[in-house]
């Protein structure tokens, strides 16, 4: 138990040393200070940007900077939808695999351009080398550098700053940041184990005689984007699981922290851009605080084991179900809480395997989207509690509630409303109807409470964007792929809509000065009443369904029955 | 107009961003992946004497012969058989905790593991998450040790000396959890085996 929890701690000492480090090198990045790479990108961004005919200098209002965005996603679904249509023509199919259904290529293409990277087909027996790297590989990229882009638009827009060019931000988020570590880390991951070849499946016969295929592939590339972009789509069905994807505890260990750097980091650049590493390392620690009660929650259960099992067999033995040796409980449990946090939805073990326990950490995560978050948009996600919090403080105390000096009128708490509630409607709505029809539709495969949780499950990770899944739901139907489909777009782009337009109308305020009785946002109380706030409304909003998901399996567990 | 040149502007910048990260970017870890790590960036294969393929280090077998270490349970019969052919398959069995069919499959494991005489745990009643896990633990290892060498006419002691080589520690001693990689120290243990014949 000791020796897991160290390696927990360790990895978590590590996230703390390069939240700093990284942080202030992404607002270095996007705020056009000097960084080392700039002999080798500014002549390569150069080229960029008179090839596709962007002026860099051009400040763009909300809704250009949400065209952009939309137009460059739809062409890149379309793009990715033809190359996975046509895959076999297309080069490196060594394995000879045909046209996946409409219905999966669709799901498949919505969920990666938006970084959800949720998956209702096995890599190995449905895409193309091609398809895997050329078609979602991009996406992996740009999905993630449009996510940094709108958080960065989004704090500039709230300190006060014009939201900038979209297509800038865009290029250096993958050629400044995303690209140099992957391309340093896939190195690092083939070194490790982790292949990178275009042959086919190998067929072995194995020792005691029988017939083995080993699926092979570009992995690593594939693994390393996968991580850093928290896209978390894998190139596997088992995901980073597969030996494949991650063979041993060092990969292990590089795979975590980079799922979690960005994230971590981008609450840091907030504190750079607005001036205020104060305020920053406050919101970490709230942040970081309720990320390790998770944790803990987590790894708790799995250390205990299965209380059935145990009690039947009389051992006491940690829950191994969906495990690999080579991990155990901690590092799984870690990964677990993580992945859902930062809206990676990578897994190194099979969360529909997990005790409820960690569903109950992961579908937390799932619902409040702030415990770390998405790449960019979890610390948007954070500022919008942060707003709201001051209105409510602002309510209790008779004041006109502002922000960084700026009033926040009627139309913030209007998005901010509308930005918050997009996500309980497109997960339990459909929810509720999947349930209603539990033979036809929901494709459930564990019985009882946890069958609730599957379902719950599945859209609030297409919502979230995460991508993770309770696996055993059977997934890949005509229901499910658009159901969710459309749960992935709207938690994806009405939330980032929303989110320009607010810091948009933020950065058009007049600033008003600060007095004696302005209320200080940078303060420890501030920062606790935050955590208050964003634990009641998650909580008043999902508690009946955690009740009847993880809760009541629990308890169900516990009575031993 | 300027509706125009906005698409056009996304267009241009996607297929840039295309070429860069989806063809030039895993190219470039192919050619070097491919030049400095060959071995590691095609699958770690490993080979029998002959020079034929075998498996591969990272992924493990079906073993149910005496003379062998078994592997942990699997959901996927370590893609080996029908259902894996042609391309290969992975994952775990996404039983719930709470499902009556995991405790079932549970009990039947440990019955067999008792009358083989090795205790019930955790790894070996246990199926992975991958389905071809490459390593069992060291105590499963060690209960199985007995019938091994009764098996194969050795000495445990020498097989010990084996267990100990093919168990892959934990990075720095701390991250992760040791796990003895099951094909590489049976096939090894073949090769003893051999070796002795030989001489």
């Amino acid at each position: 138990m000791g020796q897991g929890l160290l390696q927990i701690g360790l990895t978590l000492c590590i996230v703390i040393a390069i939240t700093p480090v990284l942080g202030r090198y992404i607002a270095r990045v996007f705020l056009g200070e000097r960084t080392i790479l700039d002999r080798v990108m500014n002549p390569i961004e150069r080229s960029v940007y008179v090839i596709s005919g962007v002026r860099p200098k051009d400040e763009m209002t909300g809704w250009q900077y949400i065209r952009a965005i939309l137009y460059t996603n739809l062409f890149m679904g379309i793009l990715v939808y033809s190359l996975i249509y046509f895959q076999r023509l297309l080069p490196w199919n060594p394995n000879g695999l045909g046209v996946p259904s409409w219905d999966i290529v669709l799901h498949t293409v919505i969920s990666f351009v938006t970084n959800t990277d949720q998956q209702h087909y096995a890599g190995e027996t449905t895409l193309s080398y091609f398809s895997q790297v050329a078609a979602l590989g991009f996406l992996m990229f740009t999905s993630a550098a449009t996510g940094l882009a709108v958080g960065i638009a989004f704090i500039r827009g709230l300190t006060g700053r014009k939201l900038g060019n979209f297509y800038v931000d865009l290029t250096r988020g993958i050629t400044r940041i995303l690209l140099p570590i992957s391309v340093i880390g896939a190195i690092a991951l083939v070194l490790l184990g982790v292949p990178q070849t275009i042959g086919e499946t190998l067929t072995i016969t194995t020792l005691e005689g029988g017939t083995q295929y080993i699926a092979r592939g570009p992995v690593a590339s594939f693994e390393m984007i996968k991580m850093l972009g928290e896209n978390g789509g894998g190139f596997f069905a088992a995901n980073s699981a597969h030996p494949f994807e991650n063979p041993n505890g060092l990969t292990n260990l590089i795979e975590t922290i980079a799922m979690i750097a960005i994230p971590a980091a981008m609450i840091y650049t907030y504190g750079v851009f607005a001036k205020n590493i104060k305020q920053a390392w406050l919101l970490f620690w709230m942040v970081f605080i309720v990320f390790v009660i998770l944790v803990w929650v987590a790894a708790g259960g799995e250390l205990q084991g299965n209380p059935l099992v145990n009690g039947t067999l009389g051992i006491e033995q940690p829950n191994l179900e969906g495990k690999e040796v080579r991990f155990g409980w901690a590092e799984t449990a870690l990964w677990a809480v993580m992945t859902t946090a930062t809206m990676c939805g990578a897994v190194n073990g099979m969360h529909d395997s997990l005790m409820p326990q960690g569903l109950f950490a992961t579908l937390f995560n799932l619902f409040l989207q702030i415990i770390w978050g998405g790449q960019g948009t979890g610390t948007a996600y954070l500022f919008i509690y942060l707003i709201l919090t001051v209105f409510l403080t602002g309510l209790m105390v008779g004041r006109t509630p502002e922000i960084f000096g700026r009033k926040i009128e009627k139309r913030e708490i209007v998005l901010a409303s509308l930005i918050l509630l997009i996500h309980p409607i497109v997960v339990l709505i459909p929810s509720a109807i999947a349930l209603a029809y539990p033979f036809s539709l929901s494709g459930i495969s564990n019985p009882s409470f946890h069958g609730i949780s599957q379902v719950v499950y599945e859209y609030a990770s297409a919502s979230a964007n995460n991508g993770s899944g309770l696996e055993g739901l059977t997934d890949n139907s005509l229901w499910w792929n658009l159901s969710t489909s459309l749960s992935i777009l709207t938690g994806r782009y009405v939330p980032i809509i929303a989110m320009l337009l607010l810091a948009d109308s933020m950065s058009r305020k007049q600033t008003v000065p600060q007095t004696p009785g302005t209320l200080k946002t940078d303060s420890l109380i501030f920062t606790t009443v935050t955590a208050g706030i964003v634990l009641i409304l998650g909580v008043l909003t999902f508690f009946p369904v955690l009740a009847l998901g993880p809760i009541a399996e629990g308890f169900k567990l516990a009575s031993g029955s | 107009m300027s509706f125009i040149r906005e698409i056009l502007r996304a267009i241009r910048i996607t297929l840039i961003f295309w070429l860069v990260t989806a063809i030039i970017y895993p190219l470039a870890i192919l050619v070097v992946g491919q030049g400095l790590f060959p071995i590691q960036a095609n699958g770690s294969i490993m080979e029998n004497i002959e020079g034929t393929p075998i498996g591969s280090t990272l992924i493990s077998q079906v073993f149910t012969s005496e003379k062998y270490f078994h592997s942990r349970p699997s959901a996927v019969r370590y893609s080996q058989g029908r259902k894996a052919k042609p391309t290969g398959i992975s994952g775990g069995s996404n039983l719930a905790p709470s499902n009556p069919a995991l405790l079932e499959r549970i009990i039947e494991e440990a019955n067999q593991l008792r009358d083989e005489n090795v205790q019930p745990i955790a790894d070996l009643i246990y199926s992975s998450g991958s389905g071809l896990d490459p390593h069992i633990s060291v105590q499963a290892a060690r209960q199985q040790l007995e019938r091994v060498a009764r098996a194969r006419g050795v000495q445990p002691d020498e097989i010990l000396l084996a267990i100990n080589k093919f168990t892959d520690g934990r990075f720095l001693g701390i991250f992760g959890e040791p796990g003895v990689n099951v094909l590489r120290l049976n096939y090894a243990l073949d090769l003893q085996d051999i070796n002795r014949q030989q001489n």
